[in-house]
């Protein structure tokens, strides 16, 4: 095909291209389950009965050559149920494409490698089957590695599939504290390489993701966990932590030695100011941006607010003058009585 | 209106290319476009007419694009030696799906691996390959967990890169390092495709380097285009993708130990990996295990007032200067209103 498309006919060739696969993987499905109710089928293909009849009668007038009554494809009607009773030839699916076994393959090996997971060794065979079957088409090479504290990540598999509430011990960053909460869990999940929990939050009254590695104890409650219904797991399509616009917003000039912070953390600008660049991301809390900023060292300038310099600048300020003192007597083991 | 129209199209259409499938699968013998007009419906057209004939071979270069584009295999040759034109047929054995025995908890496992594709990437891909695998037989247990779900997720590159790696074709793209401002062309000869610590890259020949190089798919700015013929290179063999991406796979020593003063209640963060904490009256004694001294020292510096370290003096000092300078940097913006 030359020259441009119009989109309504690009749309439509792709709608026919996926009525096509459909239709070749039809027959095979209803001929592998004879005497299927039309719902349940249409439930399993994830077509509406409207749609999964309208391809049955499509299917109805294909056939081999001669496309006389013995050439067509058959079938038996008894109630809502079908059974195919002649195949005109296409009684098995279509074989993989390149796509669909490097997204199952992918999809596996991420399972099989992930810390914690259950039935690990299930997970292995099927890896093991589905490469098989598809052959060449998963040469090319896709490894994946998720290291991870699988001990723990297991504990707390184990702990979320008790079904009880848990008491847990979790370090919070934005605010540099440990608390202890009662959660109503939802599940464990994997994303960007990181174990999370997610759960109610009794003490939040909203669902949270808890890191794995920022759970310092667990503890199985003897009441069953009760998710209220208003609970929805988070949409984490594009990563855990997405700034909302209501956040404050921090602007800081960086040097060459920080600027992996703009991967690290979703940034709204990263602009060239010569030798240097400055960057805008959303902070949860001030203090961690206080914090944060103290840690990248001498070579970051907040830009603003200017709140959050001034307290860069007294923080620094405190430390400078708690040095100035002499240490408390006993604190140093290896005092000698004057250092500074 | 619209819709209904193109609906029709779509169904005498998928109509005949259902017809063409079958009737190509059904024959041993090359059938030429003359043969196949003659018997699937949907392509009579009148030979003499050079018109109809030329609409009737275009629609049948559609057909069978989209056919291959679906991954039907259609084989060209001729039926013996006397024929000049080409004929088509399907080999029964290249289209099916092989059998693919799962048992219950397998075909459970590939189940919940075609949905971790979050909406994006291969997630179409991964539930048409299911529904294949259930027009097999095989059922699949919709309810069934493995109590725990990692979320797959893929950068854009990551299907150009991985088409070019199993093709062996060369491939450029525009590449941002976060410390240079403008990308870089770069051209590759990539091996494979790597997840390590839930981030992807590629490995491969870089041809401007002339080295072996890694690169992060999230850091490819554009589009990833492939270049040259197929087979091109050989990847060297028993090549360890991953080893060439995971530089620092083992776990970290920290044989050093620092001593700190803490505010009581403050820096938790710090107190997590403490190996020693002993409670004072003004301040908490806390040892810390360290591997470098810079490091620790950055890290330290983000705590401010709450911590103060004794000893060894080389963080000592390393903060100390670290805020002197962070002090005199935010100077002048302090005083502002």
């Amino acid at each position: 095909m030359s020259g441009p498309t119009r989109p309504a006919a690009r749309a439509g060739s792709r709608a026919s291209a996926d009525r096509l696969a459909r239709l070749l993987n039809l027959v095979p499905y209803l001929l592998a389950r004879p005497g299927i109710e039309i719902a349940e089928a249409a439930g399993d293909l994830g077509v509406t009965e409207r749609q999964l009849r309208e391809d049955l009668e499509l299917l109805w007038v294909c056939g081999l050559p001669g496309y006389g009554p013995g050439d067509l494809i058959d079938m038996a009607f008894d109630g809502d149920r079908v059974t195919i009773t002649y195949d005109a030839g296409i009684d098995r699916p279509l074989r993989l494409t390149p796509d669909e076994a490097l997204a199952l393959v992918v999809a596996l090996r991420m399972l099989a490698e992930t810390p914690g997971v259950a039935n690990r060794e299930a997970v292995e065979r099927a890896l093991a089957k589905i490469e098989d079957a598809a052959g060449d088409l998963v040469a090319a090479p896709v490894e994946v590695r998720l290291p991870g504290d699988t001990g723990r990540v297991e504990q707390l598999r184990a702990a979320v599939q008790s079904g009880r509430a848990l008491r847990i011990t979790y370090y919070t960053a934005t605010r540099d504290e440990t608390t202890e909460r009662v959660v109503d869990p939802l599940r464990v999940l994997m994303t960007g390489g990181v174990t999370y929990v997610e759960a109610w939050c009794r003490r939040a009254e909203a669902v949270r993701l808890f890191r794995a590695d920022r759970i310092d104890a667990v503890t199985e409650l003897a009441e069953p966990a009760v998710v209220p219904p208003q609970a929805r797991p988070h949409d984490l399509r594009d990563g855990a932590f997405r700034p909302s616009p209501d956040l404050p917003l921090i602007t800081l000039r960086i040097g060459r030695g920080q600027r992996w912070i703009t991967e690290y953390y979703p940034c709204e600008r990263v602009e060239s100011d010569g030798e240097r660049w400055v960057v805008s991301l959303r902070v949860t809390d001030l203090g961690w941006a206080r914090r944060f900023v103290l840690g990248l060292g001498p070579d970051v300038e907040v830009v603003a607010p200017a709140e959050l310099a001034g307290q860069v600048h007294e923080s620094a300020v405190a430390a400078l003058e708690a040095y100035a003192r002499p240490v408390p007597a006993g604190a140093d083991p290896a005092a000698t009585g004057d250092r500074q | 209106m619209w819709a209904a129209s193109v609906y029709g199209v779509s169904r005498s259409r998928t109509e005949r290319l259902v017809n063409l499938v079958i009737c190509l699968l059904s024959t041993r013998r090359f059938l030429t476009a003359a043969q196949i007009a003659a018997t699937v419906p949907g392509y009579e057209h009148d030979l003499d007419d050079a018109r109809e004939h030329e609409a009737f071979q275009r629609k049948f270069e559609r057909d069978k694009a989209e056919l291959r584009e679906l991954g039907v295999p259609l084989e060209t040759g001729t039926a013996s030696a006397f024929d000049t034109e080409p004929g088509y047929r399907i080999a029964r054995r290249e289209y099916a799906l092989p059998d693919i025995p799962l048992q219950p908890d397998e075909a459970a496992a590939v189940g919940i691996a075609a949905r971790l594709w979050q909406h994006a990437g291969l997630a179409a891909a991964a539930s048409s390959g299911l529904a294949k695998l259930r027009a097999a037989g095989v059922d699949v247990d919709p309810q069934a967990t493995l109590g725990l779900e990692p979320m797959v997720t893929v950068d854009p590159a990551f299907a150009p890169l991985t088409a070019a790696a199993r093709d062996r074709r060369e491939v450029r793209f525009d590449y941002r390092v976060p410390d240079r401002d403008a990308p870089a062309r770069r051209r590759l000869q990539p091996w494979g495709v790597v997840c390590w610590r839930g981030r992807w890259y590629v490995v491969g020949h870089d041809l401007d380097r002339d080295a072996t190089r890694c690169f992060r798919l999230s850091r490819v700015v554009g589009v990833v285009r492939a270049a040259g013929e197929p087979n091109a290179y050989q990847p060297p063999t028993d090549v360890d993708l991953i080893s060439h991406v995971a530089r620092w796979s083992g776990p970290i020593e920290r044989p050093g130990r620092a001593t700190v003063l803490v505010t009581p209640g403050r820096a938790a963060g710090l107190r997590r990996w403490a190996v020693e904490v002993t409670a004072g009256p003004e301040a908490d004694r806390v040892v810390l295990p360290y591997g470098d001294a810079c490091w620790l020292a950055g890290h330290l510096v983000g705590y401010g007032p709450d911590v103060r370290v004794i000893d060894p003096p080389e963080v000592r000092e390393a903060v100390i200067q670290r805020l002197k300078e962070i002090a005199a940097g935010h100077d002048a913006l302090a005083v502002l209103p």
